[in-house]
């Protein structure tokens, strides 16, 4: 298999390390539903959270991660960092990798932020949580080893993701995932919550959720992502909405007893989803939480571990670690003489 | 590369026999360790519930607690452990297929730690080949061999089993 350096989205993944992931995350559930939620695995490393857009659960799950295999985990938020003194992206980054973490675990608003940090920071290890409207990589993992305890084989399985796919990070990320591993994807929105460009997925597109229910082996739904809607005109009203896109008792029945309900959080229950399918059996919501924490030590362990991963020089603005550490070794003697 | 049967199945047959009746106690916990040690686990509970005994078993993967994840990286093949008992002041027995430097029952005793507080853990050991890297030492040994340090000796489960030494390198 080929060894990890950074996860930046499902994209850069084969079939074959999602379903690595996948499979080392099921060996930590263990782990996290002990008494003693503590493995040795990570014992020296270093993980940074560096968060520059508001979470619970993927910040909260990243650090739980990543102590519970006793590495050093520290959490930034945009809100305490220098940036609110001016910093820019590309300082901050160099500044934290310069304290020679392992780890850095990056969530920004912008598209591409952890690719473009990565050809600057060398030897730091970067993981996405979650990049604006492009990837959720480890969101995608939790999912599929939550329908992993569910279901004998993902082959054939259908998937509705319902929502605000447009502004959706996980929604993209299935997609791609869909198309690796062989299950199916259908989409449901108003045509003013689709990317453009849906078709090349290769998945189902519909406009009338009723129509999308039967034959749904899980249901997805997506929280509204307003702090990314350039404008108010994608839905008349939340009521509307509800009416038309939201999953109620009468709509799950129509999917049928043993459809799933997924929703990666945070969930605005009466817009998206009504409260008693939020809490109905169906409901793996909080088994994805729970998944998220194993999932995540798995995406560390996997990084940590070996060495065979490929050197990656850092592209400029940074001298290589072994020019600093050529530096370290001179210009010691006689400097106070 | 040669590859020697150290010990054939007719061997292994006679060493589990006599590693079962080393197991003693009304209620025994057998741990084993992924993969070969849960093997050899099984095998010693038929014996034992053959006698009448009562077995618990558990199995133990101890990748997460090796010391040499930065060189070797995550086992590619590992299983979530399994404990479906309390292991709070219980004798529980630690079973391998092959002991050699000790670094793997380091790990699962650090791990079984984790689980709770053993009121004692004794070790099972199919073949001791020597080699010790740590001071570890083995209650119940059912075969001995000093096998040389570039060599591998691997429990063989595929068809009958046995007991293989290979030259590497």
């Amino acid at each position: 298999m080929r060894p990890f350096k950074h996860l930046f989205g499902i994209t850069d993944l084969d079939s074959e390390q999602i379903k690595y992931l996948v499979n080392l995350g099921h060996s930590f559930i263990d782990i996290n539903r002990r008494s003693i939620k503590k493995a040795p695995t990570l014992r020296g490393k270093t993980i940074i959270n560096l968060f520059f857009e508001n979470s619970t659960r993927t910040r909260t799950s990243f650090e739980l991660a990543g102590k519970r295999l006793s590495a050093d985990v520290i959490n930034i938020s945009a809100s305490t960092s220098a940036t609110k003194k001016g910093e820019s992206l590309l300082d901050t980054g160099m500044t934290l990798a310069a304290m020679q973490p392992h780890v850095l675990v990056i969530r920004h608003s912008i598209a591409g932020t952890c690719e473009f940090l990565a050809d600057y920071l060398g030897d730091t290890s970067i993981v996405n949580a979650g990049d604006g409207a492009h990837e959720h990589p480890t969101q995608i993992l939790t999912d599929l080893l939550t329908l992993k305890q569910s279901w004998d084989s993902m082959e054939d399985k259908v998937i509705t993701i319902v929502g605000d796919i447009a502004h959706s990070r996980v929604a993209r990320s299935h997609l791609i995932a869909a198309q690796k591993l062989g299950y199916k994807m259908r989409v449901v929105a108003p045509k003013t919550l689709l990317p453009s460009d849906i078709e090349r997925y290769g998945c189902e597109v519909y406009h009338d959720f009723d129509a999308a229910l039967p034959g749904s082996d899980a249901v997805y739904m997506l929280r509204m992502q307003t702090e990314r809607m350039t404008d108010n005109c994608s839905i008349p009203s939340i009521r509307e909405y509800h009416e038309a896109y939201g999953l109620n008792r009468a709509r799950l029945n129509a999917a049928g007893s043993d459809t799933l309900v997924l929703h990666p959080g945070p969930m605005n229950r009466g817009v998206e989803i009504a409260t008693d399918v939020a809490d109905s059996v169906n409901s793996h919501v909080l088994s994805q939480v729970e998944h998220g924490v194993a999932i995540r030590m798995a995406v560390l362990a996997a990084l940590c571990g070996g060495n065979d991963a490929e050197e990656i020089p850092p592209k400029r603005n940074r001298r290589t670690k072994r020019e600093m550490e050529e530096d370290a070794m001179k210009s010691k003697e006689g400097f106070w003489s | 590369m040669t590859d020697t049967v150290l010990f054939d199945n007719t061997a292994l047959e006679d060493a589990l026999i006599r590693m079962a009746a080393a197991i003693t106690g009304t209620e025994i916990y057998l741990v084993g360790i992924h993969s070969g040690g849960a093997k050899v686990a099984n095998a010693i509970q038929i014996q034992l519930e053959d006698a009448g005994n009562t077995v618990h078993r558990g199995n133990l993967d101890i990748s997460f607690y090796r010391d040499d994840l930065d060189t070797i990286g995550p086992n590619p093949e590992v299983r979530p452990s399994e404990l479906p008992f309390d292991v709070s002041g219980k004798e529980v027995w630690l079973v391998d297929d092959v002991l050699y430097s000790g670094r793997t029952i380091r790990a699962a005793m650090d791990e079984l730690f984790d689980y709770g507080r053993p009121s004692s853990i004794k070790l099972a050991i199919l073949v001791d080949r020597g080699g010790r890297q740590l001071p570890i030492s083995a209650n119940c040994v059912g075969l001995t061999h000093n096998a040389p340090a570039n060599c591998t000796v691997k429990l063989i489960t595929k068809g009958t089993w046995h007991i293989e030494q290979r030259q590497v390198k």
